[in-house]
């Protein structure tokens, strides 16, 4: 029997169970003995000029080795942004200098290194350093009046603008046309693991990094290309990963500054940071603001839409300003919308960087046009899943190309509805809802449905391709190793099981290798929802290439014909067709000469998972508080190698949906103080505040790969924000509501109930 | 200063600034690293550990403060290369994928369980409510908790002294 499609319990567990997995801030390498610590001093200043940095006491603070100012950089040059065609102004320094300007807070000043570890946050708090405040920028706003501009050699906040304005007439035939500003507010990533990092140099002159990092070989790249290092000598581990969320995509550049100082030391050097750190030095994700606006006829029929994005990149533009063209690409989604129009305008903020967070991009896209037919079905007075029902993409196996520029592998949008309506019984769910609004209860029934579709396996700096190395030892043990970078996501095991069905070599005799640039020096990591369709096939297709090899081999050991072989499955080897147990073992096959294979998968373009949740809650009236009582959902990723596995993926994503439907909003006052820089001011979702699951199974595979898989670590995001969002504003729509931006705590919801009332509109705009 | 704990069943003394953190103390100078730190204001649980039978975010107390005390870390769980309950649990219903809540999660699931031995889902979710997880959306935790509350007394109780333990 196949082990693809089974339930195989994970091999890394036994250790990470009884022993701890081994995090970047675990590490007791030999080669570590004796770093010291780094601290970093970080503006507490929004957006300010530095006037003074004054070093002299810290310098003379118990266990200080060394305190870098601006002054002491050498020719470490600005880091520029990541992508060509930013302006260069928009570099970041590694300290700030006096003179120059804070853009942030958590912006850095200076850094410590001292020999304990507490001693750096004492010698940290004796760094003097003086700001002259200028006005913070905070929104985005602000930032398009260019009333204060951020970075004066650039001239302008506006970062990037993607698509063109819609042409006047766009929603001139539709008989129905709502629009709405809506927001998709800033949140954290949130890994439970900050960031951290350690370098070494050793004496052939090559430095070991290691960090939390989703893609080893990326960050090397950058690293060695901000130190104007050779990369040859740049070794760069990331050890186990503790959660990434796309925050980890990329190397910071407190990383590649790890490494430069223990260069300067001339000791090897650790730093990991503290939650309030990480909470403004961390990439965010999302924030954005949108306009939507949505025509059709009265009968269901939406015949066009358009979204307009104003990106906020944060201080320093990252990875985030592309992600709205990920917005704008997804921006039809599961619709057959005669004309969509999409267009984003990005700024820089003085509030923390924005890259990648669950779904980058796409859960935008979605959140976005999930609202606007919400509205839309309001505006018309139909149930909103009979207007989605009307306006889907119709079932398809061939690609198809969408009004917003994407071409869809597969999918069929209204059977994952059906299914998930059939679930969650969502008539008797509307029969309930009408029941508790007919007797005026207090507790109030919500039901949101979304459907999406989104891009995973794009191209996101590796192409579409992923290499695996597979390798069959004389001890009948085999080692993988593969450019994907698994930080929770369990390719370990998956990896295994996709070699093992092939050679039948049991999954606990399989080791998965990763993370490590002599070992794998090419590889993407671990993002985009890419690995299981680039990195697991390229495993499928080592193991299969690796019994061509073995076949030619064993055929000359027992003297017969290659093509009269097969893997003998109970005999972990090659015997003759039908003679189980009279060939060749692995171990035999590997014993005189390596048994290896490496090899580079390439799919043709991405896939594109989809599916349909419902989600339930209960709001009470009274207090606005909403509460999510039921989540039912239909992710389909095509064929399922591990299903315990993928449904973990689901159930996370899920998670962090809610999270950002219900609670999660990074805040700053209008000084750009971060207001929510711990966990007990960031409101990350807990296990009171969410029922468990229903998930629905449905699976279309694509023809991407010889797999059939499709990405699953992000969809359960983008399908449950608009899900929740929609079940409380639907919870209240009877009062009048027709919108509540996310985070929808009790307080906003209980403002659009009191606004809907004030303004006496049953039927109608509102609030 | 010099304190002195029973660690997983072995006696420990050594010296320690005495504002040390006792999840410092555990990781930089015990080695006992798989009780993690994740955040700085007693909100994650990351850092759970039982203490006299009770769970304690290590990252709130002082080494010196369990001076004299009996400490189980989730190294100490298992007993002759045997899963607690608890342990064995989360494994096999997939509680864990980052694993960097586990060591606190599991923690603290043994005092939810010392504390109620056949909790409800609701139960569980509210004894867990200090324990943060970003992966793994809580539902499988909540489904190893469970589970492991099927194998009897033995999933709330800590190997070492056969203590019981209270959340
Ligand atoms: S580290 Fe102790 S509660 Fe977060
Ligand atoms: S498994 Fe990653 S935080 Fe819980």
């Amino acid at each position: 029997m196949s082990i693809l499609g089974t339930r195989v319990v994970r091999t890394e567990d036994p250790l990470f169970l009884t022993r701890g997995a081994v995090y970047t801030d675990d590490l007791t390498d030999e080669r570590l003995a004796g770093a010291l610590h780094a601290t970093f001093v970080r503006s507490n200043v929004a957006h300010g000029t530095v006037t003074s940095v004054d070093a002299s006491a810290a310098r003379e603070a118990p266990g200080v080795v060394a305190v870098y100012t601006a002054e002491d950089l050498g020719d470490l040059k600005p880091v520029p942004p990541p992508l060509p065609f930013l302006d260069a102004g928009f570099s970041r320094p590694w300290l700030v200098p006096v003179g120059g300007r804070v853009h942030f807070v958590g912006d850095l000043v200076a850094v410590v290194l001292t020999e304990e570890r507490y001693q750096g946050e004492d010698a940290a708090e004796q760094v003097v350093v003086d700001i002259d405040p200028l006005p913070a920028v905070v929104t985005t706003r602000a930032a398009a009046t260019d009333e204060t501009v951020l970075f004066p050699e650039v001239g302008t906040n506006k970062v990037a603008a993607f698509g063109e304005p819609a042409p006047e007439d766009f929603f001139a035939d539709c008989e129905v046309v709502v629009s709405r500003a809506i927001t998709n507010q800033r949140v954290a990533a949130a890994p439970l693991e900050t960031r951290a990092a350690s370098a070494a140099w050793g004496e052939d002159g090559r430095v070991t990094i290691w960090c939390t990092n989703q893609g080893a070989q990326q960050a090397k790249g950058q690293i060695a290309g901000w130190l104007d290092l050779d990369p040859a000598l740049v070794h760069l581990i990331t050890p186990d990963v503790g959660g990434g969320f796309g925050a980890k995509i990329g190397a910071d550049q407190e990383y590649a500054f790890v490494a430069w100082l223990a260069q300067q030391a001339g000791r090897p050097v650790r730093w990991s940071e503290s939650r309030s750190e990480n909470m403004t030095g961390m990439l965010q994700g999302r924030a954005q603001d949108q306009v939507v606006t949505i025509g059709g006829s009265r009968d269901g029929k939406v015949t066009a839409y358009s979204l307009e994005v104003t990106q906020d990149c944060g201080a320093y533009p990252r990875i985030g300003t592309v992600l709205p063209t990920l917005t704008m690409l997804m921006a039809a989604a599961v619709y057959d919308i005669p004309k969509v129009h999409a267009q984003a305008t990005c700024y820089a903020t003085n509030g923390t960087s924005i890259g990648a967070y669950r779904g980058a991009g796409r859960p935008e896209a979605t959140a976005a046009v999930e609202r606007a037919m919400d509205l839309f079905a309001a505006e018309i007075g139909m149930d909103p899943a009979e207007v989605r029902r009307i306006n889907f993409i119709p079932a398809f196996t061939e690609p198809v190309q969408t009004s917003s520029g994407a071409t869809y592998d597969s999918g069929d949008y209204e059977a994952a509805l059906d299914r998930v309506l059939e679930a969650a019984g969502y008539a008797e769910l509307r029969a309930e809802q009408a029941r508790r609004r007919e007797r005026g209860d207090v507790r109030q029934l919500g039901i949101g449905v979304s459907a999406y579709v989104e891009i995973t396996g794009a191209d996101s700096g590796h192409g579409t391709s992923e290499n695996a190395e597979l390798e069959v030892h004389p001890d009948g043990t085999a080692t993988v190793l593969t450019g994907t970078s698994p930080h929770g996501q369990g390719h370990a095991t998956t990896w295994a099981m996709l070699a093992s069905e092939q050679l039948g070599i049991p999954v606990e005799k399989i080791t998965v290798l990763h993370g490590d640039t002599d070992k794998v020096p090419d590889g993407g990591g671990t993002m985009g929802s890419r690995s299981l369709q680039q990195g697991g096939a390229a495993v499928h297709q080592a193991a299969v290439e690796l019994v061509e090899v073995a076949r030619k081999r064993a055929a000359e050991l027992l003297e017969a014909n290659p093509d009269d072989l097969e893997v003998d499955l109970a005999n972990a080897g090659l015997s003759v067709k039908g003679t189980p147990g009279t060939g060749v073992t692995w171990a035999q096959l590997a014993a005189d000469e390596q048994l290896i294979v490496q090899t580079t998968f390439t799919a043709n373009a991405p896939t594109f998972p989809f599916g349909a949740h419902v989600a339930v809650v209960e709001t009470d009236v009274e207090s606005g508080k909403a509460v999510v009582t039921r989540l039912v959902t239909v992710d389909d990723a095509g064929t399922i190698i591990n299903p315990l596995l993928a449904e973990g993926q689901r159930h996370g994503g899920i998670a962090q949906g809610v999270g950002q439907a219900l609670l999660e909003e990074i805040l700053y006052d209008e000084d750009g103080n971060p207001q929510t820089s711990t966990f007990a001011d960031y409101p990350f979702v807990s296990a009171t505040e969410l029922p468990s699951f229903e998930l629905v199974e449905m699976a279309t595979p694509t023809p991407m790969n010889p797999l059939g898989a499709k990405g699953i670590g992000e969809a359960g995001t983008i399908g449950s924000t608009p899900a929740v969002q929609s079940a409380v504003v639907d919870s209240v729509a009877h009062l009048g509501v027709r919108h509540v931006d996310m985070p929808a705590t009790s307080m906003r919801v209980w403002r659009a109930i009191r606004e809907a009332q004030n303004s006496g509109a049953q039927k109608g705009s509102t609030n | 200063m010099q304190v002195s704990m029973t660690v997983n069943g072995q006696q420990r003394t050594d010296e320690v600034e005495p504002r040390t953190l006792l999840a410092h103390h555990l990781r930089d100078n015990l080695g006992l690293t798989a009780t993690n730190i994740g955040c700085d204001s007693t909100s994650c649980g990351a850092c759970t550990v039982i203490v006299d039978g009770l769970t304690v975010k290590s990252c709130t107390v002082l080494a010196l403060q369990a001076e004299g005390s009996e400490v189980t870390t989730l190294e100490g769980l298992s007993t002759d290369g045997e899963m607690h309950p608890v342990q064995a649990a989360f494994r096999s219903e997939h509680g864990l994928q980052c694993g960097f809540c586990t060591s606190g999660m599991v923690m603290a699931a043994v005092g939810v369980l010392a504390d109620n031995p056949n909790p409800t889902d609701r139960e569980v979710r509210e004894g867990l409510e200090g324990n943060l997880c970003r992966c793994t959306g809580y539902h499988n935790i909540v489904r190893a908790v469970l589970k492991a509350a099927e194998s009897g007394p033995a999933a709330g109780q800590v190997p070492a002294a056969k203590q019981e333990v209270t959340a």
